[in-house]
């Protein structure tokens, strides 16, 4: 059984948390994305979670990273400032490979900009946040439906690679609200695994690995007495600052994402099997850009829309077939170009690539990027 | 079909509980809808809309461009979310706060909501559920059954009553 | 249990040597926390360590626990995580002065606030040693750092007084020359339920001692033996005879507050009840 309810994006993501079998979060209070810490806060203990509000955005990535090594599946949730904060922590889970998602409800930035407008400022940041050569993974969601599914999804990617999984939403997707599906009770919902060790601890190294490069995470109480650390370490969790384990480690780091694009990278086409031009979009973006499509069409214009749902790793695979299948391109982003510049990487001059860019506080309206699709249509 | 709204006002009239409303009656009425917001820092006080979108059709934008039917509650709105109006929209003020809709010279139904409210249910807080009344009337938008149902399952215990009867004033204040 | 015997049983096999320079106090440190552990009979499976970044923080690599090396500043958020994601586990924190107190300094009074169950022993040697003698929140005003050519202007905190006045639940302080003492009150801090802070004071006779002409590591220990004054002696001491010493021995035990993880127990029994 099943009911239908009107939530809002940030409301999707809690049931999805809850669904997903979060039980702890840690976080701070942030405009635009509060209303995830408080609906947690009302929901996790029902299901036996717990709810920490702490006393910055900093301490409530760290404490989820300390829930995490105790075996839970964990939340945060911040926005603009909040994730600048977080980024060191976010670092830590890469190297110490933790599971972990963050949702990031972007806002207009820099500095604390427009709390309450919408913005997609932090693709680049939402990369390249932390210090150093590291792979992550982002999801981006454009409906209410999404954030659900999507939140599920983060968490099975983020167990299965040991990774961090950024839900990188945005103000339009997460205040919205929209009919969504959701099932009565939550218990057939699968739930992610985090991969264990299969030998007895004294013989367990805590990052030896097999070929999926992913190594088994047990939780502290379980028996298995291991060691985390940020710095550089070697299979057996220990500091190790060599130029071979230095290099091993960041290499395995790379692989366990890059040879897995197929697995992890998501991207809807929309009335694309025809389409001579195509706009790209995500995220509260592409909700303008679907509308625009359908206008274009209207007119006989042969336009079709290409979402990435998954933003990171890059889709780099899908791009380059676009290159070769249209014979121009629109990236439709709120912020002044971020995306475009992998999609010109990755094109590389093949088709032209065109830039929308809207970073006034507002989401651009159908007509707005109609107009910039055509004058683009014109100048191919 | 596709009907686009925006209640506007001040922080604190009710205007984005209406427009939740509203868009869970679409729902029972077995359409979709869409409700988003916009609001300043003030937790009252200051500028105000919520915006709903009901259509039998996936809805992919979901801001109101050029809005079918536009609720405005205080002066400060009526020169702030009006400026998109079209010649067919239909404009709703309150009376009691509302002057005049510059540069709209199309229909506009002056009703005493807020002074409703007060009048007849004691209460201004009731002022929103009335202008729902009104507007459900006005654009049979939703059905009166779903109107009710989504109004009585959002509001207070013990206040089911008196805000079925602020719809029903709305009601009556179109003739 | 010999300290070679417990080092046999509670440190990693492998991992020593450790990176500490002769003479440096967080051995003993880290001696009387494992010391404390066989006293109390703790299951190794049952004890959390957590640090931050520091020369002390890594000797959560050395012992044989769950462990976590983390980021600086930051062991007591995570600490907060583990101790709330399997509250039967001791968590103990493992850090220095500048980490708890300057870029911790946020943290460790909320945890204090709270009154959640975690150890933190600070391993206070007055400097920054890692990063080779930078004054911190605990060096002495009028002494000389790397970054204070002409002295520290800056009075340093009183930890005790610190972590007292903002909750903390169990407070108290001993240093690396009274050794004996300091396995005690760590001990004692590990079975308190509730926030607890040890405040060991340590020597750095290479950052902070030879800046400031200490001498050896061995006049720094009696100079710790000269300045600590056991609880009992101090009380009886006058204002004058107090002047620059400082008391050891368990400074404030109370048992009357809620544990955090036990309150929120009480918040699940609240929601799941209400439905």
């Amino acid at each position: 059984m099943s009911k239908i309810l009107l939530l809002q994006g940030n409301q999707a993501v809690v049931e999805g948390a809850i669904a997903a079998g979060v039980k702890f979060f840690g976080g701070y209070p942030i405009t635009p994305s509060t209303e995830i810490a408080e609906q947690l806060a009302e929901r996790l203990p029902e299901v036996g979670g717990k709810f920490m509000q702490m006393e910055d955005e900093i301490a409530g990535i760290g404490a989820i990273v300390g829930a995490a090594l105790t075996g839970k599946k964990v939340m945060t949730a911040t926005s603009g400032p909040g994730f600048s904060l977080k980024q060191e922590f976010i670092g830590m889970a890469c190297s110490s490979e933790i599971p972990m998602v963050i949702v990031d409800v972007q806002r207009v930035g820099p500095s604390t900009g427009q709390p309450t407008s919408p913005s997609q400022g932090e693709i680049m940041q939402a990369r390249w946040g932390t210090h150093g050569d590291h792979w992550l993974i982002a999801l981006t969601p454009a409906s209410v439906p999404e954030c659900f599914d999507l939140t599920l999804r983060a968490y099975a990617l983020s167990e299965k690679y040991r990774v961090p999984v950024i839900l990188l939403m945005d103000e339009v997707i997460g205040h919205m609200r929209e009919k969504i599906e959701l099932p009565d009770t939550y218990a057939d919902i699968p739930q992610a695994e985090r991969k264990q060790p299969t030998v007895p601890p004294e013989k367990f190294l805590p990052y030896s690995v097999d070929e999926s490069l992913v190594p088994a995470m047990p939780a502290f109480g379980s028996g298995y007495r291991w060691h985390v650390t940020g710095l550089v370490h070697d299979e057996t969790g220990f500091p190790k600052g060599t130029p071979e384990a230095t290099l091993a480690a960041q290499n395995r780091l790379r692989a366990k994402i890059e040879n897995n694009v197929d697995d992890i990278v998501q991207v809807e086409n929309y009335k694309m099997e025809d389409a001579e031009f195509a706009v790209i979009a995500f995220g509260g973006a592409a909700r303008t850009a679907y509308e625009s499509v359908d206008m274009a069409r209207k007119e006989g214009l042969k336009v079709g829309l290409v979402r990435p749902i998954t933003i990171w790793p890059f889709a780099e695979k899908q791009v380059k077939e676009l290159a070769e299948k249209v014979n121009g391109i629109l990236v439709h982003e709120l912020n002044c170009g971020q995306y475009v510049l992998e999609v010109e990487r990755v094109v590389a001059g093949k088709v032209p690539v065109h830039l929308y860019g809207k970073y006034d506080n507002e989401a651009a309206t159908p007509q707005e990027l109609l107009d910039e699709i055509k004058k683009a249509m014109a100048n191919k | 079909m596709k009907h686009e709204l925006r209640l506007s006002g001040t922080g604190g009239q009710g205007l984005i509980t209406a427009g939740i409303i509203l868009a869970e009656a679409a729902l029972l009425d077995g359409k979709l809808a869409i409700q988003s917001q916009s609001y300043g820092p003030e937790a009252r006080g200051g500028s105000s809309k919520a915006e709903v979108i009901i259509s039998d059709e996936t809805i992919h934008f979901g801001k109101v461009t050029c809005p079918d039917t536009l609720l405005v509650m205080s002066q400060e709105a009526a020169n702030k979310y009006t400026n998109d109006l079209g010649p067919n929209s239909i404009v709703i003020t309150d009376s009691l706060f509302v002057q005049n809709v510059p540069g709209f010279t199309g229909k506009i139904y002056a009703l005493p909501i807020t002074h409703s409210a007060k009048e007849e249910l004691g209460k201004s807080l009731f002022a929103n559920i009335i202008a729902l009344g009104a507007i459900v009337k006005l654009t049979g938008v939703v059905s009166d059954a779903s109107i009710i149902e989504a109004v009585l399952a959002k509001v207070p215990k013990g206040t089911e009553e008196a805000n079925k009867k602020a719809l029903e004033i709305g009601m009556s204040l179109i003739k | 249990m010999t300290m070679e015997k417990l080092v046999e049983k509670y440190f990693r096999p492998g991992r020593l040597p450790h990176i500490w320079c002769p003479g440096c106090g967080n051995g003993i440190v880290t001696g009387a926390i494992v010391k404390a552990i066989d006293k109390l009979e703790l299951a190794k499976d049952d004890v959390a360590v957590i640090s931050g970044i520091g020369c002390s923080s890594r000797a959560s690599g050395y012992l044989d626990f769950n462990t976590a090396n983390t980021l600086h500043g930051r062991a007591i958020p995570i600490a907060s995580g583990v101790k709330m994601g399997d509250p039967r586990l001791n968590v103990i924190v493992v850090t220095g002065d500048g980490d708890s107190t300057a870029i911790g300094g946020n943290h460790i009074i909320h945890a204090a606030r709270r009154n959640i169950d975690l150890t933190v022993v600070i391993f206070n040697n007055n400097i920054y040693g890692m990063t080779g003698g930078q004054y911190s929140p605990l060096t002495p005003i009028h002494s000389k750092a790397t970054t204070a050519p002409y002295t520290t202007i800056e009075p340093a905190f009183n930890i005790p007084e610190l972590v007292k006045a903002a909750g903390a639940t169990f407070v108290a302080r001993a240093t690396t020359f009274h050794a004996q003492i300091l396995a005690d009150v760590i001990a004692q801090g590990i079975a308190h339920k509730g926030f607890s802070v040890i405040e060991a004071v340590s020597a750095c006779p290479i950052s902070f001692g030879r800046q400031n002409k200490m001498g050896g590591p061995a006049d720094m220990m009696k100079w710790q033996r000269d300045h600590g004054v056991p609880l009992a002696a101090w009380d009886k001491m006058t204002d004058e005879q107090k002047e620059g010493k400082f008391p050891i021995g368990v400074l404030h035990h109370d048992t009357s507050k809620q544990e955090y993880t036990d309150a929120y127990d009480g918040i699940i029994k609240t929601a799941q009840g209400g439905k």
